[in-house]
């Protein structure tokens, strides 16, 4: 069975349909994009599957697991993890600490353990230290381990946000707009990280992006949104191809 | 008829809290401070007034004039001086700022008055009304009370709707950096607001030691701190919600006073504000603020 | 790695609490204390105490709080209740004591966890206000309660003395606005001390641990953290209740510091919530040792100023003022930070003259 599989999902804010009849299916191991004009409802859809609304109708499965109308919490524990369009990072904790954080459900001790420095205290902050700083690795964060979150650079806040998402152990990750505000080079960068992410972790990645260099260099397969409702969708190159794509973006 | 008679003197005292509470609800609507030391203008109003009429012997009605006019100049002074140098800075510091405020006001009265209460001489002279053959009195001050608190509410309503000043402070409570940028100038808004504010304080002053006639420089501290519950009570930010809310808490006060226990009526006050919050976050009259992701 | 740089910074606080300590044997010794400076030294200990963990509040969760005075007193009236009521069974007044501080602690935690509950659910100044409100509603309450005691065990009213319907053997423990009287000093320098270097070792510790990091994650933000699987009320009511056993440790000082505890305004109003808030303001928001030194300096300034009579709190009010504009005005940062960078230029300069 796919990774995510999201049949018939519709929300509707005042009357207005933001999201209506959203179906969508990811295999395990896939690089997914969702892309359409602005308001079209793409990050409503990433706030449908991660909890912060309910669907008014339909349903997400996950792994075969139903999550549907699961609140947040449950859901990043059973496997979805996201980044968000407007960085959120704990801004004034540690980039170590931030992926620190993200470390909390699988690296555990009790907070009386905490306080009293018992010997379980040492051993599990020596274990998140170390799977902190390999995840660090990764995005070549590693040397900025001790910086404050807000004051690392743009591109680098947009990397550590993936890298705290990943602590998590998803199965799968939720980028939005991963590349926005990178320069060229910084986004052939991040799309060689998001490869190697996919690879190496075995993770299944959908993402919300703009930039269509990224979108089609990596992507495999896409889904089109507008108003609300899945314009298109399919493999890549013939998605962007697609008439009423490029009406969609660029108008009559 | 004793029911009849703690209503009136409850929706009375409410009146006067809702007058208070505007001038919380304004600065926060306009400026997002809680501004600690409007319960302490009040004061200052009481002590103007208790000058003018007790000590130099003049007329009540040119007391509060002048406690009007002390009150407004001392309102933007502090904002100029104290609050306008912090915008920008975080809401606490602005807090903390505005409780240092209260502090220095409560002092220079302490220094100027002393510490004794100070028995203050009623500004309403008018006598009191008798109805249904005496069994029921409603005392001039209390029928002053309600009807100015009434004509200020209408009075500030069409100020707001219909003055140009008016909608530059709605554009600013709105958004203020969009206000700025459409040639409002911000900070003169939030001077007259300010100014309004501590206007109407200086007449609240003059309501509630005319109801209760004992002034000491701490007398505008707790109908402060009830204003401002009543304020957010009404929904803050929102002049009907601050209307709704001190008539409120003045009626739950006085009836918990009488049928309940004099002792606990700040206690009745205080849980019936955290109900109404419980069930409705922002207010009877608040706007719900959502979050977006 | 920077766990050191904690570790030292953590030593450092708890030298200066030791380092004080120790001025004040030597001062004491030496015979440079006067009698006002020794009536003083548990309530600044208290009042560090209430500032730390207000800051674990209002600093690292990151909620305003302006009941914590409410906390204080429910410890205090907790635990002086105990030693009152305990002073049969336990005559030994040191164990007392002890017992009645962890009692003290486990009821304010309690209240915490009972009014965290529902006021954490609300944001910012609405948190604020609630939680003025609660700790007024403690007070009122404390206020008109009596408890007695007899050979029949307690006795509970909310009207007078006479209303307990207690035999002859009855003592009245808690008497409505009067509160208890005759409770046994046994708050000592000493005592306050350890207390204040235990809420220190536990704030600290908190704050450098996974509970730590999740309390901080949801103040800095809270979609966030809810995003990576974080209990956002189970962290939450944790740092309250942490924060308001602590105050009730204060409370119980303060109940045996004194021979009467009575809920007034003063001590426990909203006043003193606020007092407390200030510390935790001046000393920096989320900064624990600051926290305590600007509660040890507020503390002292009033006292040192006591030559100047009426003016002191005047002056305290203004000092308050000028301290807030000088902190966080954005255009004194401004000044201050370029002042600060040619300082630096001038060393740089200085140091290349040098080479």
């Amino acid at each position: 069975m796919a990774m995510l599989e999201v049949k018939n999902l519709s929300i509707s804010f005042g009357g207005l349909k933001a999201v209506d009849d959203f179906s969508v299916t990811i295999e395990k191991g896939q690089l997914y994009g969702l892309i359409g004009p602005n308001g079209a409802g793409k990050t409503t859809v990433f706030n449908l599957l991660t909890g912060v609304y309910r669907p008014d109708t339909g349903s997400i499965f996950l792994d075969a697991q139903n999550i549907t109308g699961k609140r947040t919490i449950e859901i990043n524990q059973e496997g979805i993890a996201r980044t968000f369009q407007n960085i959120r990072l704990f801004k004034e904790l540690s980039v170590l600490d931030n992926v620190k954080a993200g470390l909390h459900n699988h690296y555990k001790y009790s907070t009386l353990e905490g306080i009293f420095r018992l010997p379980r205290y040492y051993k599990v902050e020596k274990q998140m230290d170390e799977r902190a700083m390999e995840l660090l690795k990764v995005f070549e964060l590693d040397g900025e381990w001790d910086y404050k979150a807000s004051n690392l650079p743009y591109g680098k806040q947009r990397k550590l946000e993936i890298a705290r998402a990943l602590a998590t152990k998803p199965k799968l990750l939720l980028l939005d707009e991963p590349a926005a505000g990178m320069n060229p080079n910084e986004t052939a960068e991040l799309m060689e990280t998001i490869r190697f992410v996919r690879d190496n972790f075995d993770m299944t990645i959908l993402l919300i992006e703009h930039d269509m260099k990224l979108v089609s260099g990596i992507c495999e397969r896409l889904t089109v949104l507008n108003f609300g409702q899945v314009l298109t969708q399919g493999e890549t190159t013939e998605v962007l191809n697609d008439k009423r794509v490029i009406t969609a973006y660029l108008g009559e | 008829m004793s029911f009849l008679s703690y209503l009136i003197n409850g929706i009375s005292l409410g009146s006067i809290y809702a007058i208070i509470a505007l001038g919380y609800t304004m600065v926060y609507g306009i400026a997002r401070m809680l501004n600690f030391a409007h319960g302490d203008i009040i004061m200052v109003g009481g002590f103007a007034i208790f000058t003018i009429v007790s000590t130099l012997n003049l007329p009540p009605l040119l007391g509060i004039l002048v406690a009007v006019v002390v009150c407004t100049v001392l309102g933007v002074t502090i904002e100029r001086v104290a609050y306008r140098p912090l915008r920008g800075a975080s809401s606490l510091a602005v807090l903390i700022t505005a409780i240092g405020v209260s502090y220095l006001l409560q002092n220079v009265a302490l220094l100027i008055f002393g510490s004794n209460a100070r028995q203050f001489t009623s500004v309403v002279t008018l006598p009191n009304l008798k109805l249904a053959d005496g069994a029921l009195t409603i005392s001039s001050v209390t029928i002053v009370t309600i009807i100015s608190c009434i004509a200020i509410m209408i009075g500030l309503t069409s100020f707001i709707n219909k003055t140009k000043v008016g909608q530059a402070m709605l554009a600013v409570s709105e958004d203020n950096g969009a206000a700025t940028l459409m040639g409002i100038d911000v900070n003169r808004t939030i001077a007259i607001t300010f100014a309004i504010g501590s206007a109407l304080a200086a007449i609240a002053g003059a309501l509630l030691c005319s109801t209760y006639p004992s002034l000491t420089p701490y007398t505008g501290s707790m109908p402060g701190i009830k204003a401002f519950v009543a304020a957010v009570f009404g929904g803050i930010g929102s002049i009907p919600g601050a209307l709704i809310g001190g008539i409120l808490l003045g009626v739950i006060e006085n009836l918990s006073k009488a049928y309940i226990s004099s002792q606990l009526s700040d206690a009745i006050v205080f849980s019936v504000l955290i109900i109404v919050l419980l069930v409705r976050p922002t207010g009877i009259l608040g706007r719900k603020i959502n979050e977006k992701v | 790695m920077n766990k050191n740089k904690v570790r030292m910074r953590n030593g450092i606080t708890y030298g200066i609490v030791v380092g004080c300590w120790i001025l004040v044997q030597i001062m004491d010794q030496t015979g440079h204390m006067t009698s006002l400076l020794k009536g003083i030294l548990v309530p600044l200990c208290m009042y560090s105490i209430l500032a730390i963990s207000l800051n674990l509040t209002v600093g690292i969760l990151g909620e305003l709080s302006l009941g914590h005075a409410g906390f204080m007193c429910v410890g205090a009236f907790a635990g002086a209740f105990f030693t009152k009521c305990m002073e049969n069974t336990f005559p030994n007044l040191q164990l007392r004591f002890f017992l009645a501080i962890l009692i003290g602690a486990a009821v304010a935690g309690v209240c915490g966890i009972l009014i965290g509950i529902p006021v954490l659910r609300l944001k910012g100044d609405y948190l604020a206000i609630v939680t003025l409100a609660f700790g007024e509603i403690i007070k009122n309450l404390i206020n008109v309660m009596y408890i007695g005691l007899d050979k029949s065990g307690f006795h509970f009213s909310i009207k007078d003395t006479m209303s307990l319907g207690m035999d002859e053997t009855g003592v009245v423990i808690i008497k409505g606005a009067q509160g208890i009287t005759g409770t046994p000093k046994a708050s000592t320098f000493f005592i306050a001390v350890l207390l204040l270097l235990l809420t220190l070792f536990i704030v600290l510790n908190l704050i450098n641990s996974r509970t730590g990091r999740a309390i901080m994650s949801i103040r800095d933000n809270r979609i966030a953290a809810e995003s990576i699987g974080i209990n956002i009320t189970k962290y939450k009511l944790m740092a309250f209740s942490i924060s308001a056993a602590l105050a009730g440790v204060a409370g119980v000082l303060y109940a045996h510091n004194l021979s009467t505890l009575a809920a007034t305004p003063k001590n426990f109003g909203y006043n003193m919530s606020i007092i407390i808030l200030v510390f935790v303001v001046l000393g920096g928001l989320g900064n624990i040792r600051g926290s305590m030194i600007a509660a040890v300096v507020l503390t002292l300034l009033p006292e040192l100023l006591r030559g100047l009579n009426d003016y002191r709190m005047l002056i305290y009010a203004i000092v308050l003022i000028v301290m807030m504009l000088f902190n966080s005005s954005p255009k004194a940062i401004e000044i201050r930070s370029v002042f600060i960078e040619r300082i630096k230029k001038k060393k740089e300069a200085a140091a290349k003259e040098a080479a």
